[in-house]
């Protein structure tokens, strides 16, 4: 079937088969190559993107569910590797990320739990982060990340997030 | 001030949060243009001769290319005979043991590659192996450790028992004749899945005679080794890459055999071909690691000193043997832990049985070890009455000895147990927390709470003979590359070997570029697992760097006219100059431009004399609902000791994680199979991998003891949380319900099991 | 893994659905939000013909007040109820419960008419159902029918739609007694429930006890007797019949039912 799915702010349309699943469509249709594969039975969160700004399981939709609709993908929230996303930058900053593979579906999820709830406790973001699996990090910095990201948020009043050095990672990773 | 030591953040990280890094199955590289997919179809059933298959429906089936299975393998050298060296290298076992690529008239563990389907593209891959029909004639089921060692059924019948290895006297009961109390149980390590986030991944394509195979690996050159053996061919005419790696944990050491399969299948058929399998797959087909059941034997004085103590292994090695005596030889190696104990005896036996072949993960045989120590320990400790933190600080090694004879074999470098333990306690406020802990039990509440201590030592880059190699280039920009034979999946290697350059050389780490897993650019190196990388790999860079920094000199005193003994170079600033005239310098690019042809370069194969021996204390603390058996971790606090701390970001990223895998296998995780071998955990909805609503965040204390090991002082700290955590957390729940009779429950930890537990000690 | 193929029929009203449905025969299935039905197909346990897609009827996705009860449309998320305030104000066990299903990504995508067309007794949604005496409303080739929550549930991921109907919508009478509590026992916070207990005043409904949702009636008859929570709670495992599986035996499923319904009801009267 014709299907047209507006990736990114671009359309990225084409004839799919009808069971093509939508994590299949942005990695092979629109050759977005973030959004990963982690599992069959919608556990591990590795390919979370936001379907009109709510985040969803791409492997748990249909490109042909997703016509007519917005979707993004963690290479839609900055423009480059130069200008992160405060989301992104807070889990450079924090360390949230080593093998990386989970991180862009943990990033999207990350997205989605800020656009609802702005100022998270640690428990809500462990809980909001249920959905997302992550085998190098223990969560640990992960958490903290989301946190530190919706610090920044408030702390810019609305404004564009404040750049984190580049050089220096948060501080006080250790005892608490 | 060197950057060693700061909080660096990692250059790795820009690319993998933008554009999610370059995988396997991400690669878009020309090669693999009109690359077809490859679909295993796996067997369904854990034991069974194999007496047919029909693959006509498949062939003719939409998208397909082509079905493969062990017949058509009439183009490969006979495989390598059993040299019997079980105990050496991480390669699978030849002869009796050895390991088709795809199962030729027999099949030993459900998810076992039977046949290759090739199609072009995975809808239709997965739709064909569903057509492949496979005659079985089903066997009797080996599945546990007692069906094995019954020996009723044989998995490898010409081998004549299923009993692949076995070591170790006879034990000897005088050693525990002395002791007034004696304490024996056996317990079980129960087998748990690496479950990296990326599955197992590869990609080949073969022009004019050579092999490039992109894999998902921890060791590129392995893997080529492996290869090469495989297909009878020059290692020059292979070349693997192994892109980013989505994880590992020792599941991805070197190469499986459905990976050769693929580079058999894309020569065979003259196509490039991807494989990507499946989180289904990857459950039962990947390696799973643990898989022990110890018998411990513990004895002592009634005042706390242990006299004796003895652990008997045996080892569930899977389908097949793959890491040999390997694993059960690590953990007979650490079974005296950090304890210093007169008489230890260990012994062990590995078995065959029909499930997924057993391999390395995480800590790969040295948890297992501190795990039967730290049970035996608390067993001891609750024997006599005692607090457990009391006993142990009796028993460890004290700071005096080292280096120290370990009476399980190893010689431990450097270490200070008891203040590792004393610092934990003191960071938990242990002492308010059996205050706590005797409140509930006081009140009788319902929600108790329990403390549990791990005291450890591990071994790492237990093959530090094997060395890694390391080479750096500084180029006429005043840019260097660094080329690693060290592996990383997550470690930060481009992060922490810039950070070794610039506090050498005074390059900026933004102007190092590191390349690793790529045999074309790197043909020598060894990888990255055992907690090898920083010790072997991280030291041959900073090697490589003082080489060159020694030719710069040479370089720079010609070109500014001076002794080269009055050469210095600011690691600040990144300038030569000579001593007393700091006005006058070159820079990098100024040196490395007049380098002559060679340029500015050093190789340096580094290995060490004898691994290190990282040390440490964890401390957990649960609450345990007694009406249900719900066990909650509320806090983790820690000290690894990991001699001096390079990246401590990062130092502290291993630990978490490494921790959060530990509690994992001690409350939640277990791979299951019924009675017939089906796996019974071979989803993620499943198969309980830890998230993040069930930890808490982790309490972690710093302690530095260098090493003289080696020039950095550094030793491993990617396993520590494994090793630490999971005995701790054991330790807890069982601590949690104590008062109520309970003295162990096997992990993992669940619900059930802790409730069963409870009630069965009130029945008395 | 990837479903069997299927076609793929999007219905742009309901009418158009339950048409759509009768012209494909028994091989057709709706689909909603697809949480529960596509990964049952992924695995392959599950190989429609047709899909028809009913995820974009707008129509079906409302939570209203109509005095006397809430109706809920069919396609409402998960989310859209965790999150509504006129759910949290006049039935805060369903808000609660609805956000107790699977993860946010779930929940954002799932709805309440897959979870009970779904029928899956280890689900959140069913026993809250029946706890809250809720009726459901079909559409199908005859028409729009109401079946109680008590009659809906048949047995193992079976109810009394009949094929071709469409589930529209949820009604919900608002609760006389306020009294609520969700127990919700997992290992994982995204697991199925092991056990779960739904409590509305003095109505207890059981999660994963039995092949559907089930009310715990001899707890309900203890209660309205006047028996204590704990008294009552000794009754929750009659008349059940819990699977033995990966995560439970059947005897602690027992143990937990009657925990947590004492757990349940205390909480409940605490909120009265």
């Amino acid at each position: 079937m014709e299907v047209s799915v507006t990736v990114n702010g671009s359309q990225v349309a084409g004839d799919v088969a009808d069971r093509m699943l939508l994590v299949h469509f942005l990695r092979e249709r629109a050759n977005l190559t973030a959004t990963k594969v982690g599992c069959d039975t919608s556990s591990c969160g590795a390919c979370t993107v936001l379907l009109d700004g709510q985040s969803v399981k791409s492997c748990t939709v249909l490109a042909a569910q997703a016509d007519g609709r917005d979707v993004t993908t963690v290479e839609g929230l900055s423009s480059g590797p130069d200008e992160l996303h405060a989301v992104q930058q807070a889990f450079r900053a924090e360390h949230a990320l080593q093998c990386g593979f989970c991180t862009p579906g943990m990033v999207m999820a990350a997205v989605s739990l800020l656009a609802e709830n702005a100022t998270p406790t640690e428990d809500e973001v462990r809980s909001g982060l249920e959905g997302n699996l992550c085998r190098c990090t223990g969560y640990h910095n992960i958490v903290r990340a989301v946190l530190a990201a919706a610090e920044a948020a408030a702390g810019s009043s609305g404004g564009p997030s404040p750049q984190a050095s580049t050089v220096v990672a948060a501080e006080g990773n250790g005892a608490q | 001030m060197s950057i060693l030591g700061t909080r660096v953040v990692r250059t790795e990280d820009p690319r993998l949060l933008t554009v999610g890094g370059t995988y396997v199955d991400d690669l878009r590289v020309p090669e693999l243009d009109g690359a077809a997919r490859v679909t295993f179809v796996r067997s369904p059933i854990a034991h069974a001769l194999i007496t047919g298959i029909d693959a006509d429906l498949a062939r003719q089936a939409p998208g397909v290319i082509a079905v493969l299975v062990a017949a058509d393998i009439d183009d490969l050298p006979p495989p390598p005979p059993d040299e019997g060296n079980i105990e050496a290298a991480p390669l699978p076992m030849g002869g009796l043991w050895a390991e088709p690529l795809l199962a030729v008239d027999r099949v030993r563990y459900v998810g076992e590659p039977v046949a290759i389907v090739i199609s072009d593209d995975s809808y239709h891959g997965a739709d064909a192996t569903e057509l492949v029909s496979v005659d079985y004639e089903p066997l009797p089921p080996v599945v546990t450790i007692d069906d094995s060692l019954a020996g009723t059924t044989l998995v490898f019948p010409d081998a004549g028992s299923n009993v692949a290895v076995e070591s170790g006297g006879e034990p000897d009961d005088a050693a525990f004749a002395d002791c007034e109390v004696v304490v024996e149980r056996t317990i079980t390590n129960q087998r748990v899945a690496p479950m990296p986030m990326e599955g197992r991944a590869a990609a080949a394509c073969w022009v004019d005679g050579k092999l490039t195979l992109w894999v998902s690996t921890q060791n590129a050159q392995i893997a080529r080794f492996i290869l090469a053996g495989a297909f009878g061919l020059d290692p020059a005419n292979i070349r693997v890459v192994a892109p980013d790696v989505g994880g590992g944990f020792g599941a991805k050491i070197a190469i499986d055999r459905d990976a050769v399969a693929v580079a058999w299948a894309a020569k065979h058929i003259g196509r490039a071909l991807r494989w990507t399998e499946t989180r289904s797959e990857n459950l039962v087909g990947m390696t799973h690691g643990r898989a022990q059941r110890h018998t411990i034997k513990i004895g002592g004085t009634r005042d706390g000193r242990i006299l004796a103590y003895r652990l008997n292994v045996v080892q569930d090695a899977g389908a097949f043997p793959r890491l040999g005596g390997f694993l059960p030889f690590l953990t007979k190696l650490m079974a005296a832990g950090a304890y210093d104990i007169k008489h230890v005896q260990t012994g062990s036996r590995e078995v065959v049985t029909n499930t997924t072949p057993i391999n390395a993960y995480r800590g790969a045989g040295r948890p297992e070890a501190t795990a039967a120590v730290e049970r035996a320990v608390d067993l001891f400790a609750a024997e006599i009455g005692k607090d457990p933190a009391d006993v142990r600080r009796v028993n460890l090694v004290t700071s005096d000895r080292f280096p120290y004879q370990s009476p399980s074999g190893p010689l431990y470098d450097s270490g200070d147990y008891a203040s590792a333990l004393d610092k934990v306690l003191a960071g938990a406020g242990y002492q308010e927390l059996r205050a706590e802990q005797a409140r509930r039990r006081e009140r009788g509440d319902t929600v108790q709470v329990g403390i549990g201590l791990s005291s450890y030592v591990e071994i790492t880059a237990a093959d530090a003979d094997g060395g890694e190699t390391g080479r750096l280039d500084v180029h006429g920009d005043g840019t260097a590359t660094v080329y690693t034979g060290s592996s990383a999946h997550g470690q930060g290697h481009h992060t922490t070997w810039a950070m070794l350059v610039e506090s050498e050389l005074g390059i900026p780490m933004d102007n190092v570029t590191v390349i690793h897993g790529d045999t074309d650019l790197i043909p020598l190196g060894v990888g990255t697992y055992g907690s090898r990388s920083l010790q072997l790999g991280g030291v041959a860079v900073q090697k490589a760097a003082v080489e060159v920094k020694d030719q710069a000199r040479l370089v720079a005193a010609a070109m500014m006219e001076a002794s080269e003994a009055d050469l210095e170079l600011d690691t600040e600033s990144g300038l030569w100059h000579v001593r007393g005239d700091p006005a006058t310098s070159k820079t990098w690019a100024e040196v490395a431009s007049h380098a002559g042809p060679d340029g500015l370069t050093a190789s340096v194969n580094y290995t060490e004399g004898q691994p290190t021996f990282p040390f440490g204390t964890h401390l957990a603390v649960v609450e345990v609902d007694t009406d249900t058996g719900k066990v909650r971790l509320i806090r983790h606090v820690t000290v690894d000791d990991a001699g001096t701390i390079v990246s401590p970001v990062q130092a502290e990223g291993q630990r978490h994680g490494g921790i959060a895998q530990g509690v994992a296998q001690a409350l939640l995780e277990e791979v299951v199979y019924d009675s017939q071998g089906n796996p019974q955990t071979a989803t993620l909805a499943d198969y309980a991998a830890i998230s993040a609503p069930e930890l808490p965040s982790f309490e972690l204390l710093t302690s530095e003891t260098p090493t003289s090991i080696n020039p950095l002082g550094v030793k491993g700290i990617g396993e520590a949380g494994t090793i630490g955590a999971t005995p701790a957390v054991q330790n807890a729940v069982i601590d949690a319900v104590s008062h109520l009779g309970v003295r162990h429950i096997d992990m993992p930890a669940t619900p059930v099991r802790v409730w069963a537990a409870i009630s069965q000690a009130r029945e008395g | 893994m990837i479903p069997a193929s299927f076609t793929y029929k999007r219905a742009r009203s309901a009418d158009e659905a339950v048409a759509l449905i009768a012209e494909h025969g028994d091989e057709a299935k709706y689909l909603a939000g697809g949480q529960s039905l596509l990964p049952l197909m992924k695995l392959r346990l599950a190989a429609p013909e047709t899909l028809v897609d009913v995820g974009r009827l707008d129509e079906l996705s409302y939570i209203s007040d109509q005095d006397s009860h809430i109706s809920i449309g069919a396609l409402t998320s998960h989310h859209e109820l965790a999150t509504s305030e006129l759910l949290s104000r006049e039935l805060p066990l369903l808000a609660y419960a609805a956000a107790q299903v699977g993860d946010p990504q779930i929940r954002h995508r799932g709805t309440i008419g897959g979870s009970l067309a779904h029928a899956d007794p280890a689900a959140d949604l069913p026993a809250v159902a029946l706890a809250l005496d809720a009726t459901l409303v079909a559409r199908g080739p005859a028409g729009v029918r109401e079946i109680g929550a008590h009659d809906f549930f048949l047995s193992l991921f079976e109810t009394a739609l009949q094929p071709g109907e469409l589930l529209t919508e949820i009604r919900v009478p608002k609760p006389a007694q306020a009294g609520w509590s969700y127990q919700k026992f997992t290992k994982r916070a995204i697991d199925w429930a092991i056990v779960g207990v739904a409590v509305q005043g003095g109505n207890v409904a059981l999660v994963n006890m039995a092949q559907t949702p089930v009310r715990a009636g001899m707890v309900e008859q203890a209660l309205a007797a006047g028996a204590g929570p704990g008294e009552a709670a000794e009754r929750a495992a009659d008349a059940t019949s819990p699977a033995d599986d990966l995560n439970a035996t059947t005897d602690y499923r027992k143990h937990l039912a009657k925990v947590l319904v004492r757990r349940a009801i205390e909480q409940a009267r605490g909120r009265s």
